[in-house]
């Protein structure tokens, strides 16, 4: 039984700025929250590839190409210092691993919806990893030291991401009127995902997240950050954001959207997802696949 | 990322170490307590160098399997885009670890004689230099005082 007066004292810490460190003490339901939290996003980054693995021998040129295969290197490394960061706080990648294969445990939202076109790529690469790192760059000050350092390596990675999907979106956006029909289509494919992207907005008062300061902003927040500054780099390529009603309230200073239907995020995130049965699917044929490679680096281990 | 669950969990509400809800239960399979860790595998601190002479800075840690591929994997997550000129592989268990604030921050212990800001000589000195004559060659007279620096490792630009 955990000595409320130390839970006390711990919240406050926490609640003042604190950090707390893998060794420290912490009450349980701080550990259960952040593990949760890291595990859902090591979860996201180790699917995320997934989508983009299958257009890396699709990709238009050469120098796509490259880039693609080291975005995918780049995402299954964060994957690997994220289930680092969960692993401390007492789960096995095993059973994290084991949990995501029998769809026990989530991940993101866009990672369960289909790709058609290169232009897709491009509006994944760009507003997706945009919308991501509007998150991320909220967690850099995460009462959960180690989480908040591995961050700063990620946002400094997801950067060049970003970089690189700007710049496949403005090539679509600057070609041919085909190429500005794949892109527009993309964007209408990725319009909702990107809007439920932040999540619902919660009641600041009831998120344990909020409260235990894993994250720093609430869902809507950050959701009218990603929109203020993405909307207007959006409209100025020429595109049109498929929300007849999306407008910018001055006095507010956000763009105001039209409320998306939330059950459908619900019923992506918990695997019902156009995708989410293909993606979990590869993901264990990839896992199987594999297990011979861990077979010998463990076989080699013992035998030293 | 930020969490995705639709629901704010409300089987979370109010939940401590003698009451989890049941998706918690389900979900989470925690193998070991809070300090330590699940990590079936050894874990390996890495240090980086970023630049020539900078001191070496923990850069995060990974599993392997053993020190070979630990040093693979370390090129791998903390060099691939020439980021670093060194890389230190350090087996966790190796590494052992003092935090005792008693013994680094003593709280009743003032330690200011070991420290530049533990000296204040600025009255002293006008008064010594009533001593002296004020057409001492490279003095910088009653008036030319040394700022004191503040931060703990500053290197003051007087001495």
């Amino acid at each position: 039984m955990e000595n409320q007066e130390q839970i006390a004292e711990f919240t406050a810490y926490v609640q003042g700025g604190g950090k707390v460190e893998a060794g420290d003490w912490m009450p349980d339901e701080y550990r259960l929250q952040v593990l949760r939290f890291v595990e859902m996003h090591a979860n996201s980054e180790l699917m995320g590839v997934l989508p983009e693995r299958e257009w890396i021998n699709r990709a238009p040129t050469l120098k796509r190409k490259l880039a693609l295969t080291a975005k995918v290197q780049d995402e299954v490394g964060h994957a690997e210092l994220l289930y680092r960061v969960a692993e401390d706080l007492g789960k096995s990648r095993e059973a994290m691993l084991a949990d995501l294969l029998a769809g026990k445990t989530k991940f993101h939202n866009v990672f369960h919806y289909p790709t058609y076109s290169w232009g897709d790529v491009a509006v994944i690469a760009w507003l997706v990893d945009a919308a991501a790192i509007q998150s991320q760059k909220a967690l850099l000050d995460c009462s959960y030291a180690p989480y908040a350092r591995t961050m700063q390596k990620i946002c400094w990675e997801e950067s060049f991401h970003i970089k690189h999907g700007y710049d496949c979106v403005v090539t679509l956006a600057s070609g041919t009127d085909p190429q500005r029909t794949i892109l527009q289509e993309a964007l209408n494919r990725w319009w909702t995902p990107l809007v439920h992207f932040h999540g619902p907005p919660t009641d600041p008062a009831k998120d344990r997240d909020l409260y235990w300061r894993v994250k720093a902003k609430a869902n809507g927040v950050l959701r009218n950050e990603f929109l203020n500054r993405y909307v207007p780099k959006i409209l100025e390529l020429g595109l049109t954001i498929p929300d007849p009603s999306l407008h910018f309230n001055s006095e507010s200073g956000n763009w105001e959207y039209a409320a998306p239907d939330w059950s459908e995020l619900k019923a992506v995130v918990t695997g019902h997802g156009p995708r989410s049965a293909e993606r979990l699917t590869l993901r264990r044929l990839s896992y199987a696949d594999t297990a011979w490679v861990r077979d010998v680096v463990l076989a080699g281990r013992m035998a030293a | 990322m930020t969490d995705l669950s639709p629901d704010p969990s409300p089987t979370r509400e109010g939940a401590n170490s003698a009451g989890l809800g049941e998706r918690d239960e389900r979900e989470m399979q925690v193998r070991a307590v809070a300090g330590g860790s699940g990590a079936t595998w050894p874990i390996f601190e890495i240090f980086r160098q970023e630049r020539p002479s900078q001191a070496l800075q923990h850069a995060g840690n990974l599993t392997a399997p053993d020190q070979g591929m630990a040093e693979l994997y370390a090129r791998e997550f903390y060099g691939r885009r020439n980021e670093s000129i060194r890389i230190w592989v350090v087996p966790r268990a190796a590494v052992s670890e003092i935090v005792d604030v008693d013994l680094l921050h003593p709280p009743a212990v003032d330690r200011s004689y070991r420290m530049v800001q533990g000296y204040t000589v600025r009255d002293k000195l006008d008064a010594a230099r009533a001593h002296g004559g004020d057409d001492v060659p490279g003095s910088p007279g009653r008036k030319g005082r040394a700022t004191e620096p503040h931060d703990a490792m500053e290197i003051p630009s007087d001495v």
